[in-house]
């Protein structure tokens, strides 16, 4: 369609008539991921301290290669390069660092906390340059229901691991740790179960989807979660780093789990 | 409340303008065209502004209050900071006309680009259709939209980029999705959605949801679910395939 004629066009960085706190939200935004992010690349690189009595870090699981007697398949294998640094985080955490990447609420988020495109609604941009997620490379944000896929066995792993942080030395038991991982899966299943791309694919899809009564159920109850994806977002990104966090302070002793019984 | 509060008002055309001052006394109840009502009954006669509804109904009277597209009827004076000047300006996306006044007739010409609703062979021999009512409850928040185009206005592919060749902009999105998820319909708009309307263009940044004044949950429930439905066709042969979640 013709471009109408603009007379709007002169416009510089940061440029509005907003009187509100509009950098407020970016900002919040771009502290909260800034912190996570690094705190997860430092915690991924430690390649120790991730378990603890019957715990294991979720950065850390599924353990495919490691140290720990958690590991599935031993210690680092031989054909991986001594020089290159290893830790078992390395190959999982891409999983769900790629699923959170690819995520439309983080995309959304951190388009304009980490690239002000734009800084925040009705303010001016830097770039006058605009290509979206049309082409290369932001057209690979198409992906994320793959990493979907990828993560759903990843938490089932998870899950499994608050079963296994049942089982104490002495037997079955519950401390403070297993709650914190319990707590984490389901706010993981609240996050992944509430995805866009996984309510598309479970009914979404659908333009009768009354003609699939169980399918419907199941479409209402994401539709449910999914309205409040932005939350569970945060939640189970603060809950993943927590429970890093306890198992980490427990394996360096600078914390003792409590047991509940 | 009672007293006189400040309006800061863009007068001009497409071929510049300023803001011109106007203090008027305000009472409480008052909505923003309400002000501008006084300011132009008492003051500026020549000042140019379009409504018609005064209920939020019509989408006529979309303007920036204070930076923020919004409808000036439905902004309560009593919602905002009177201790500092309101600034009224026309919606920046679409070219002026006069004063608070602009030129929506992109938005007319870009429907017209959108593949038209086309419903299946009637159900029943008397030309009658069947449709369950949770197949219409998803399509029916979309009806809900007065074409106010503040949406429109808010988006910076149109607003900061300059788009309107190439994108068709959230409000036709939720038009698209109306049509594409309606249960009778047959029409194939993907393609289209994907090349000619470049739903690409959009970051879902959500300012589009933000500004709503019928909350239509815009991104979520409308441009999102036409990005996946262009991923199910272009970009995911797994599903094609495998009939996989
Ligand atoms: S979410 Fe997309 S359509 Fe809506 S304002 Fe942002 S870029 Fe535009
Ligand atoms: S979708 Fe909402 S903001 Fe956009 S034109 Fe319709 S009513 Fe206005
Ligand atoms: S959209 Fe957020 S996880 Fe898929
Ligand atoms: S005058 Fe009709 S929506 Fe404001």
């Amino acid at each position: 369609m013709a471009h109408p004629d603009i007379v709007w066009d002169k416009n510089h960085f940061g440029q509005t008539r907003r009187s509100d706190l509009w950098w407020l939200s970016p900002l919040l935004v771009f502290l909260g991921l800034g912190t996570f992010i690094v705190y997860a690349t430092w915690a991924a690189f430690q390649n120790k301290y991730y378990v603890s009595g019957p715990y294991i870090s979720p950065f850390y699981s599924p353990e495919i290669f490691g140290d720990s007697p958690r590991a599935w398949f031993g210690p680092e294998p031989a054909w991986i390069p001594r020089f290159l640094p290893y830790s078992p985080a390395l190959l999982i955490l891409w999983i769900p660092g790629l699923f959170r990447f690819t995520c439309y609420y983080y995309r959304g988020a951190y388009y304009k906390a980490f690239w002000a495109d734009p800084p925040a609604c009705a303010v001016s941009e830097p770039r006058t340059h605009y290509r979206g997620e049309r082409t290369f490379p932001l057209i690979f944000q198409n992906l994320h229901r793959y990493f979907l896929r990828l993560s759903y066995p990843v938490w089932l792993v998870l899950v499994y691991d608050v079963w296994r942080a049942c089982w104490f030395k002495d037997g079955f038991g519950i401390g403070l740790g297993t709650l914190i991982l319990a707590v984490n899966v389901v706010l993981l299943a609240c996050y992944i179960f509430g995805c866009h791309a996984f309510r598309h694919l479970i009914g979404g899809a659908l333009d009768q989807i009354s003609r699939h009564p169980a399918r419907r159920r199941i479409y209402n109850c994401v539709t449910c979660l999914n309205g409040n994806h932005k939350k569970w977002a945060w939640a189970s990104l603060g809950s993943v780093a927590f429970s890093d966090i306890y198992v980490r302070l427990c394996a360096m002793g600078i914390w003792h789990d409590w047991r509940i019984f | 409340m009672p007293g006189n509060a400040l309006f800061r008002i863009w007068r001009g055309d497409a071929q510049g303008g300023k803001f011109q001052d106007f203090s008027t006394p305000i009472s409480p109840g008052m909505v923003v065209l309400d002000a501008v009502h006084k300011i132009q009954a008492e003051q500026a006669p020549d000042l140019a502004v379009r409504w018609n509804c005064k209920a939020g109904k019509c989408g006529s009277c979309s303007a920036e209050i204070n930076g923020m597209p919004k409808l000036m009827c439905m902004t309560r004076l009593s919602d905002l900071n009177l201790d500092i000047p309101v600034v009224l300006e026309p919606m920046r996306t679409f070219p002026s006309i006069r004063d608070l006044v602009t030129d929506v007739s992109w938005n007319f010409r870009v429907k017209k680009t959108i593949p038209k609703f086309t419903p299946r062979k009637p159900d029943a021999p008397d030309g009658a259709w069947r449709i369950a009512q949770a197949d219409a409850d998803r399509v029916q928040e979309f009806r809900k939209c007065i074409e106010c185009f503040l949406c429109q206005d808010v988006c910076h592919v149109l607003r900061e980029h300059h788009k309107h060749d190439e994108f068709i902009g959230p409000r036709f999105f939720v038009y698209a999705a109306a049509l594409e998820m309606h249960p009778l319909d047959t029409a194939d708009r993907i393609a289209d959605l994907r090349h000619k309307f470049s739903i690409g263009y959009c970051n879902i940044t959500t300012c589009c949801r933000q500004v709503c004044p019928e909350s239509i949950t815009i991104t979520e429930n409308a441009i999102i679910p036409l990005k996946e439905r262009v991923v199910d066709r272009y970009f995911d042969p797994l599903k094609r395939f495998f009939r996989i979640l």
